[in-house]
């Protein structure tokens, strides 16, 4: 299907002999923000690793079933080909401190060693950072080390540098967590708009943050998909007992 | 109450006293050295010492402008042997924390530590010297940067150790390989820490003369040929000490001056590089 | 986020009650006129729109309150609009009872000339224009101002009964026409006394004020 960017199929994913996600099967489509809830340790963390394949780089890690970004299969890909078509941005913010604001936006091309014109390169700077909510704030300072910002402009220029590298899907792991409140809520209204460019994928322990920003929410528990469907009817009406007891907090 | 107070205080004090004595004791030898020092050899210096060739005795004027050069060609000898190896293997061992080839290789550092210096000169005599049936600048480089290595290796382990998994996690994230991410990511964060240690190698092996005396010997002439013998400050100073005669035994202190600056001034370029450079997490 | 959905909200909520002001207008102008077909939409375009529209403005509010948790000043609004939606659709019910009683008179002779009808009926669409206005403009004082008037259509209906009290004992003939005309009355009334209790809501959401059942008077008491 066109509109399908991410589609997760019986998918697997066991630590030595733990098994994380047990038969996960979920669809994500073009611009929306997905997200994934549930409790602590309860995989999605883990889900949302699989996609970029990060969760390779743990030893004694395998997976079984599919996942398929845009229709081709993301564990015949070449992991690096693969990273640099997803996008990821972590839970604590963390620009490459050696660079500067301009270069930091572009470190996906730069360490890759791609090279393309200098107008094109302050373009995608330009336009990353426009679309990430922080040119008017940096737009003086291009030059200077990222350090002078604080949290939640530190996670922006991390989502613009996920972003000026066109991803075909972009994955947040909690990426509010480590920052203030504010930071918090200008980050989600980015989302919101955001979501006009690129597909989301959203990982967060805070059910609010899930049902603020979402479109789509997939909640997991002990591996398991326990229900996956449109935020709104989730959180008014859900179907299964287990969300319910999560959404009114009797455990998690 | 009031006398335990009382006495508790004056315990207190006498404490703090004792305390202060003793660091003011440990200081003291050090503050009295540089004092010998900077007060016998500062007389001797002026431009016609750090330029002029040694010369025999007898024959007014000389100075160390030989051993100068050579302490110089032989740190950066040895800076280009142990630096690659050293930082190479500091990165090795920061990335593979456990493993047989990783624990050998930490032994190793430690008993290189450990070794004295003489016994790493004559090592270097005979893997160097002997086979070159000479004494040459090169095997006083490769004797030196055995020296510097522990010192590289463990600085750069460490420093690398500290940068925190999330920055190469976003590099990775990018899709750049892991060597690159090392290379272009990870070792620039660690920069300062490197060269740091660099730095503190270096003001090291600048004061060797155990190693010197069996590998680059000395020499009077300027020498740039790393395949001959080459002078250095240690051994000038060595030299001149050792001597009968009184005004080379004032030389000796000029060159001590010399030396101790040199050594005193790797030292605090090193503090304000880690002060500068240094990137907090 | 929030914001705007609850500028999506505010605004659904001023449709339904327009829709639903036009109706109660229809309905009195159809009586006057004589005109079958205005009262005939009435009853079977606008009503089931309006119950389409309560239904909609309902599950907006629960999903908005689900999602999004609005505190302070959002929460009474987004909670007062779902009250409002249910008094505004009974409003439209008694519109529909006006047109159907409207439907019968029009085919008879008038029992009297109208005029008190007419003017009770100026009277509550004023009030509940008022009302939605004082609903847009977030206006407290001029909430506060129809409660008041409230007694004027009160007084209107006690007199409009009485007067065909008296009528409906000159004959028997006419004791049919004249207890339409007072459903119509009562139908009107209650109108008006549910835009008071929307003024009241638009009190409680502007300045956190209950004044309903006269709680402020009975405290000062």
């Amino acid at each position: 299907m066109e509109n399908t960017v991410l589609k997760v199929e019986d998918f697997s994913a066991y630590f030595g002999d733990n098994k994380i996600l047990k038969e996960i099967n979920l669809t994500v489509t073009k611009n929306i923000v997905a997200a994934l809830m549930g409790p602590s340790g309860c995989g999605k963390t883990t889900l949302i690793r699989c996609v970029n394949r990060m969760h390779e780089l743990i030893p004694g890690t395998r997976i079984s079933g599919r996942m398929r970004l845009n229709d081709q299969d993301i564990y015949s890909m070449e992991p690096i080909v693969l990273r640099r078509k997803v996008g990821m941005v972590f839970q604590k913010p963390n620009p490459f401190p050696t660079m500067s604001i301009y270069e930091n936006v572009i470190a996906g091309y730069k360490l890759n060693g791609i090279r393309r014109p200098r107008e094109e390169f302050d373009n995608i700077v330009e336009q990353s950072l426009k679309k990430a909510a922080l040119w008017n704030e940096v737009k003086d300072n291009l030059h200077r080390k990222g350090t002078f910002l604080s949290g939640g402009q530190q996670q922006r220029l991390c989502i613009a540098r996920a972003l000026a590298m066109n991803p075909e899907i972009l994955l947040l792991d909690e990426p509010t967590s480590a920052l203030d409140p504010k930071s918090t809520s200008q980050i989600e209204e980015l989302f919101v708009e955001l979501k006009q460019n690129v597909t989301m994928l959203l990982v967060t322990h805070n059910i609010a943050q899930a049902a603020r920003v979402s479109d789509v929410t997939a909640f997991i528990y002990l591996g398991e998909l326990v229900e996956f469907g449109p935020t709104e009817k989730m959180f008014t009406v859900p179907k299964d007992k287990r969300t319910e007891e999560y959404l009114t907090g009797k455990f998690g | 109450m009031e006398r335990h107070i009382g006495v508790r205080l004056v315990k207190d004090m006498a404490f703090k006293g004792l305390i202060c004595l003793l660091a003011f004791a440990s200081a003291l030898p050090l503050f009295l050295i540089l004092y010998y020092i900077t007060k016998n050899g500062i007389a001797v210096i002026d431009w016609s010492f750090l330029l002029n060739l040694p010369r025999p005795i007898g024959e007014t004027g000389g100075g160390i402008a030989s051993a100068i050069v050579g302490t110089m060609m032989l740190i950066i000898l040895s800076g280009v042997i142990s630096i690659p190896f050293g930082i190479a293997t500091g990165i090795y061992l920061s990335e593979n924390k456990e493993g047989k080839l990783s624990n050998t290789v930490r032994l190793c550092v430690i008993v290189l530590q450990g070794t004295p210096s003489i016994v790493i000169g004559i090592i270097a005599y005979i893997w160097v010297v002997a086979p070159l049936k000479t004494f040459s600048a090169i095997s006083g480089g490769i004797a030196l940067s055995i020296m510097m290595l522990p010192v590289i290796i463990k600085t750069t382990e460490e420093t690398l150790k500290l940068i925190p998994y999330h920055l190469k996690e976003a590099s990775l994230a990018l899709g750049v390989p892991y060597y690159k991410t090392i290379l272009k990511v990870v070792l620039p964060a660690g920069l300062s820490g490197i060269t740091t240690g660099i730095l503190l190698s270096v003001a090291r092996i600048t004061g060797e003369t155990a190693p010197l005396l069996f590998t680059a010997f000395g020499n009077q002439f300027m020498n740039l040929n790393i395949l001959k013998p080459i002078d250095s400050l240690p051994y000038r100073i060595f030299y001149y000490a050792m001597s009968p005669y009184p005004e080379w035994h004032t030389f000796a202190w000029g060159a001590s001056f010399i030396l101790v600056v040199f050594t005193l001034a790797f030292n605090l370029i090193a503090r304000g590089i880690s002060a500068k450079w240094k990137i907090q997490f | 986020m929030l914001e705007e959905k609850i500028i999506e909200l505010k605004k659904e909520l001023v449709e339904f009650a327009t829709l639903v002001e036009a109706m109660i207008m229809k309905s009195i102008k159809g009586l006057l006129k004589k005109e079958k077909t205005l009262l005939h939409e009435v009853i079977e375009d606008e009503e089931p729109n309006a119950n389409t529209f309560e239904i909609k403005i309902e599950e907006l509010c629960i999903s908005v309150i689900a999602q999004y948790q609005p505190r302070a000043k959002e929460l009474r609004t987004v909670l007062m609009i779902f009250k409002m939606v249910s008094d505004i659709e009974r409003m439209g019910d008694h519109a529909v009872n006006i047109a159907d009683s409207g439907l019968f008179l029009i085919t008879k002779q008038p029992v009297k000339p109208l005029i008190d009808i007419p003017r009770m009926a100026d009277e509550t669409v004023k009030s509940v224009d008022d009302a939605i206005k004082s609903f847009i403009n977030e206006d407290a004082a001029l909430a506060k101002n129809v409660c008041e008037r409230d007694d004027i259509i009160d007084g209107l209906q006690t007199q409009i009964f009485r007067e065909l009290t008296t009528f409906m004992t000159s004959g028997p003939t006419t004791i049919e026409r004249a207890l339409y005309l007072i459903r119509m009355a009562n139908n009107l009334e209650r109108i008006a006394d549910l835009a008071t209790n929307i003024c009241e809501d638009v009190i409680f959401m502007v300045e956190g004020r209950v004044i309903k059942h006269h709680i402020e008077d009975n405290n000062d008491q």
